[in-house]
């Protein structure tokens, strides 16, 4: 008996039987349809978590001043006990490695700021020019600070939308000066991103060079200096690299603490990983329901078709022949709703990204080529009982319909 | 030579604690190309006996040769074989598949042997020629009337060319005008040289056969060979 005979009487065999047919199909199709959409939401959630970690900045090594001897970044430990401050002469050393794709010195403060007759109280960020590609941002309007050198204190800013809105309203923003603190800046440019930078809105941020802050609250200590390595391969070798230089600095005294986000996200990875493994497992169980409603389907169609399988016997089918095209047809039965239900499956993905436009709730490819193959391999296993109790059917009895 | 040679065959079921002999030390000898009914009464046997025949069945004692050759000892895979390409079957209920269509009925015995289809499709047009079923061929079985679907039937049994023809009672589902044709065509197929068997309690149409076998309780009572045989023209 040649495959392509096999498979043509397989597959009049469901089309024989529509209404059982279909049955099995959405079966199949929604075990399938299972797993795909939610692997698809845990991978979208670990992506999703990676995402937010990316939009902190890249390889983003962050130093602090002060020595977490305890757990870990606690504003007391931040503000309070520093030994030496860390110094822009500090930040600049940090870019002496090849490591070393970009830093950015950072100085936090709380000052009032106000523009005619409206004013309000602000974060200053005191930084650089290299903050915005550090940090992923974007501006929406004008420029960001001025790529000077570090100790230039420029009497320019740039604030965020909020502040914009607050403090200007209808009126153009761009070229006004503006007071902050006891200062004057010059608003250069309006920053456009969204999201929360150390806890704070970036939207009710302003910005200006690190200098000029430190003019502002009269300290010459940085608050943070952010270093973005070259290669995530290259975040280890800077860590020590800093850890080494700023020891170097301050006279053998190891008074910094640097961390990095990519600790963090290794763990929040694992999490969402060993998560999608999970929800996968649970959604296969669906699709071993699925190959147990096959079973039974199919031992419901050898009963039902108990004088044709006579008949082939009668008419000369060997039980390798009967087993062969009952499993064909277990075989095609699973093919089918397994792709039904990847379509179905991509499908409900789109309509999750649709809905969550910040979820990419799209399904991993393992899960999806796993989901495939557990469902052909629940389908002809599940089919396999049934087939051998077709094989050994007694012709005689098969035949007289008993 | 005998194409067909039963040696003290039994057949025994067990029905709950008692035995029942279906067949009781049955010896037949079949001439090829013979023409044989089987008559009797429901429950003498005459069923088994073709059923053990046409291999469907196994004796639970005695020999069973096809064409010289021991066929009781072969394996299920052997005697699948020899059922597709030696014997083919008719049937009371004619057993056809109800989602193929005549043309692919016919076609199902060949499928199983791995016939290429380029030749199957030429010996289903020859067949459905030959029974005067081509305006039928793509018709399901539904669609065809009682006698149209024991040609078809009759189609299937002889598209392998086997050299037994075993009919169950062939005509027991059909008026008596569909019933005649059919046995017509067996006849003419005997005529031509395969070897018919055909089990039936119509007096009439066992009759007609060259060799008549009268069963009862699982014994052969009478075997008489007439002399002047109603199947020849």
């Amino acid at each position: 008996m040649h495959n392509r005979d096999i498979g043509a009487f397989a597959w009049r065999a469901l089309t024989g039987y529509t209404t059982r047919t279909v049955l099995m199909l959405i079966a199949m199709a929604i075990g399938v349809a299972a797993v795909v959409m939610l692997t698809a939401l845990g991978e979208g959630a670990r992506r999703y978590v990676a995402g937010q970690f990316a939009s902190l900045g890249t390889n983003l090594i962050i130093v602090i001043p002060g020595r977490a001897e305890t757990a870990g970044v606690s504003p007391s430990t931040l503000m309070g006990e520093t030994p030496r401050d860390l110094t822009l002469d500090d930040a600049m050393a940090l870019t002496r490695n090849y490591r070393v794709r970009r830093i950015a010195p950072l100085n936090i403060g709380s000052a009032d700021a106000s523009w005619k007759s409206r004013s309000r109280e602000v974060t200053v960020f005191g930084t650089t020019h290299e903050l915005l590609a550090l940090r992923h941002w974007e501006l929406a309007k004008g420029r960001f600070l001025p790529d000077t050198d570090i100790d230039i204190a420029s009497p320019v800013c740039v604030i965020g939308t909020k502040i914009r809105d607050e403090l200007f309203g209808a009126q153009p923003a761009l070229g006004q000066w503006m007071r902050i603190g006891d200062r004057r800046f010059r608003v250069i440019g309006i920053l456009g991103s969204e999201g929360r930078s150390i806890g704070v809105d970036v939207q009710e941020v302003v910005m200006i060079p690190v200098a000029s802050a430190q003019q502002l609250f009269n300290t010459p200590s940085l608050f943070r200096i952010l270093v973005e390595a070259r290669t995530r391969e290259a975040i280890e070798p800077v860590k020590t690299f800093i850890l080494e230089t700023l020891k170097e600095r301050h006279q053998g005294e190891e008074d910094v603490t640097v961390i990095t986000q990519d600790a963090v996200l290794a763990t929040f990875d694992r999490i969402f990983t060993a998560l999608t493994y999970a929800v996968g497992g649970i959604a296969a169980i669906s699709l071993f329901v699925a190959g147990i409603l096959i079973m039974n389907v199919m031992l419901v169609a050898v009963s039902q078709r108990t004088a044709e399988i006579g008949l082939l016997k009668a008419l000369g089918a060997a039980p390798r022949q009967i087993v062969a095209l009952f499993l064909a047809e277990a075989f095609l039965l699973s093919m089918l709703g397994a792709v039904l239900g990847l379509l179905l499956g991509e499908l409900g993905s789109m309509i999750v990204r649709q809905m969550f436009p910040t979820l990419p709730a799209y399904p991993p490819g393992w899960a999806t080529l796993t989901a495939l193959l557990v469902a052909l391999a629940t389908g002809l296993l599940f089919s396999l009982l049934p087939a051998r109790r077709a094989a050994r059917l007694d012709p005689v009895l098969a035949l007289s319909g008993r | 030579m005998a194409v067909i040679e039963l040696r003290q065959v039994h057949r025994d079921f067990q029905v709950g604690d008692q035995t029942v002999h279906a067949l009781d030390d049955v010896n037949l000898c079949i001439e090829a190309g013979d023409y044989v009914s089987i008559m009797g009464p429901s429950g003498s046997g005459k069923s088994t006996l073709l059923n053990l025949i046409g291999l469907l069945d196994r004796a639970t004692r005695g020999q069973y040769l096809l064409n010289g050759e021991d066929v009781t000892t072969l394996s299920d895979i052997a005697q699948a074989e020899v059922r597709n390409r030696q014997i083919g079957f008719v049937f009371q209920a004619f057993h056809l598949v109800p989602r193929l269509t005549a043309a692919q009925n016919i076609e199902l015995p060949m499928i199983l042997a791995g016939v290429a289809k380029d030749i199957r499709d030429v010996r289903v047009n020859e067949a459905l020629k030959a029974l005067n079923l081509d305006s039928r061929a793509h018709h399901k079985p539904d669609q065809l009337s009682g006698g149209q679907r024991q040609r078809v039937a009759i189609a299937r049994a002889t598209i392998m060319q086997p050299k037994v023809l075993l009919a169950d009672e062939p005509t027991g589902n059909l008026d008596r005008k569909s019933g005649q044709d059919v046995i017509d065509i067996l006849e003419s197929l005997n005529a031509r040289g395969i070897t018919l068997l055909i089990v039936t309690h119509d007096a009439e149409i066992g009759g007609r056969a060259r060799r008549q076998v009268h069963m009862l309780d699982g014994r052969i009572e009478t075997d008489q060979t007439s002399e002047v045989s109603h199947a020849q023209p």
